[in-house]
């Protein structure tokens, strides 16, 4: 049959984010994919000439609905660095704490939706049950569900109590049991393998031309996490990158599923060695120069790129996410699929568009 | 399919996971910011909050005493509650109901007497 264009998305049933591939179809073949973004592009960068810097951190919470708390540690941390603001060791631990929540849940969310994108409704229900208690855990300690707006430049906003951290660990231990019980049907199920196994390669070699980024990444066997840089408290804490080799969708969704349980285990290890003392220090003056700052996100490696020239407004404040990172990656692992299987690759990058396009 | 039924089963015997909101509705968490509120009688409208709020919803007008927020355009960071200087602004920990037309929250305080008067006065 010759050659055909199929549109997929920016509304798709099983796609929940608005990304439009043009697909060029042979015989149900995928030969090539070529990307349209800018749905919900919002100009939120531009916002830095008209709020000042201590505002932005609302702002840029508001660039991704799902991992806000970690874009806004970001942003705070390279103002931290241009002032020169040493924050409390106790705002150092609290912040991987609620940071790693925040991975929880993303990474929760993602399997459901996963799971749903091969259509296995149950499980799709079952995570999400799962997750609820994450988003109890940040309604109670932080006040809101996702946008939890816990990080100020110096420091964090709230504190957790004794009561509040017990309660976060029992908490853990339900959602622990919950994951674990879909372990088996995330990982070992014929019905799971059968659509994910070999689907959507990506060998070692592409993923580091291709620039992709966090599971994506780490799912084609490289062992790259930016956590390894020791940003927060994570120097003080033990942390290996988890690293799968099948370079297909299984694997990048392997790469999720034992990061939820090691996500868990360093929110139980900051509470073991949680210090006491203050959560922020006063800040006072205004940012000047020039800084890159690196955290890792759900999805991967996030940048920021902030230039101040000591004035209450920023001159410029750059964010590279990583879905952005990683549509080149998807276009190379789409090529040579089935049609019927783009939904379930499209997904396996996780892919946040408002992140992308802020 | 098959791993997957022990927790299928598991479910048909559990309490169910949902609710039946409206009807049923769990207690709010005490710190979840809901609504903003300001106790008008101990404002002194100072302004702290028109000039830290990061949406710009609240409009304090010194000379008339009105003190207005849009709960529309309010992003419920609690950063003018954290400012305020006599703790008159706080967030309550249960949400607004839905509502079908925007409106204004605005109060109506006793303005604070301008310096020169408040001089002659003593």
């Amino acid at each position: 049959m010759a050659k055909t264009i199929i549109p997929f998305g920016p509304q798709h049933p099983v796609l929940p984010e608005p990304v439009h591939l043009k697909l060029v179809v042979e015989d149900e073949i995928v030969k090539e994919a070529i990307p349209a973004l800018g749905y919900v592009h919002r100009g939120l960068e531009k916002l830095v000439e008209i709020r000042d810097f201590h505002q932005m951190v609302q702002i840029v919470e508001r660039v991704c609905g799902i991992c806000s708390c970690i874009h806004a540690k970001a942003y705070c941390q390279g103002i931290e660095e241009l002032m020169g603001v040493e924050i409390p060791d106790r705002a150092r631990f609290l912040r991987v704490i609620w940071g790693e929540l925040h991975r929880i849940h993303s990474h929760l969310l993602w399997l459901g939706l996963f799971a749903d994108a091969f259509g296995f409704e149950s499980v799709f229900q079952q995570f999400w049950k799962v997750r609820e208690k994450i988003m109890d855990i940040l309604e109670a300690t932080a006040g809101n569900r996702v946008i939890i707006s816990v990080n100020v430049v110096g420091g964090t906003r709230y504190d957790l109590t004794p009561e509040q951290l017990r309660w976060i660990l029992e908490g853990l231990t339900e959602v622990e049991a919950g994951v674990k019980a879909l372990q088996r049907t995330m990982l070992d199920d014929y019905t799971v393998k059968k659509r994910t196994v070999g689907v959507g390669m990506l060998s070692r070699e592409q993923a580091i031309e291709l620039g992709a980024a966090g599971p994506t990444l780490r799912g084609s066997g490289v062992s790259q996490d930016m956590r390894q840089l020791g940003y927060s408290a994570y120097c003080d804490l033990d942390f290996e990158p988890v690293v799968e080799t099948g370079c297909d969708s299984y694997a990048r969704s392997t790469v999720r599923f034992r990061e939820t349980l090691q996500s868990i285990d360093l929110i139980r290890q900051a509470i073991s060695r949680l210090p006491g003392g203050d959560i922020n220090v006063p800040v006072k003056g205004n940012p000047e120069g020039e800084i890159v700052t690196r955290v890792e996100q759900p999805r991967g490696e996030l940048m920021y790129y902030i230039k101040a020239s000591g004035k209450k407004y920023l001159d410029r404040c750059r964010i590279r996410t990583p879905t952005f990172a990683n549509v080149p990656p998807l276009l190379a692992m789409v090529g040579g699929i089935e049609l019927a299987d783009v939904p379930v690759v499209v997904l396996s990058i996780d892919p946040c568009i408002s992140c992308t396009e802020r | 399919m098959l791993f997957m039924t022990p927790n299928i089963l598991k479910n048909f015997v559990s309490k169910r996971a949902t609710r039946l909101y409206p009807f049923e509705v769990r207690e709010p968490f005490a710190n979840f910011r809901g609504e903003l509120v300001n106790d008008i009688e101990a404002c002194i409208f100072c302004g702290m909050c028109q000039k830290k709020c990061p949406s710009q919803c609240i409009t304090v007008d010194r000379k008339t005493g009105v003190w207005e927020c849009d709960p529309c355009a309010c992003v419920y960071c609690s950063v003018c509650v954290d400012h305020c200087p006599v703790n008159c602004l706080s967030m309550k920990n249960d949400h607004r109901k839905p509502f079908a037309k925007k409106f204004m929250y605005t109060l109506q305080g006793t303005p604070p007497k301008p310096k020169k008067a408040a001089k002659k006065d003593e």
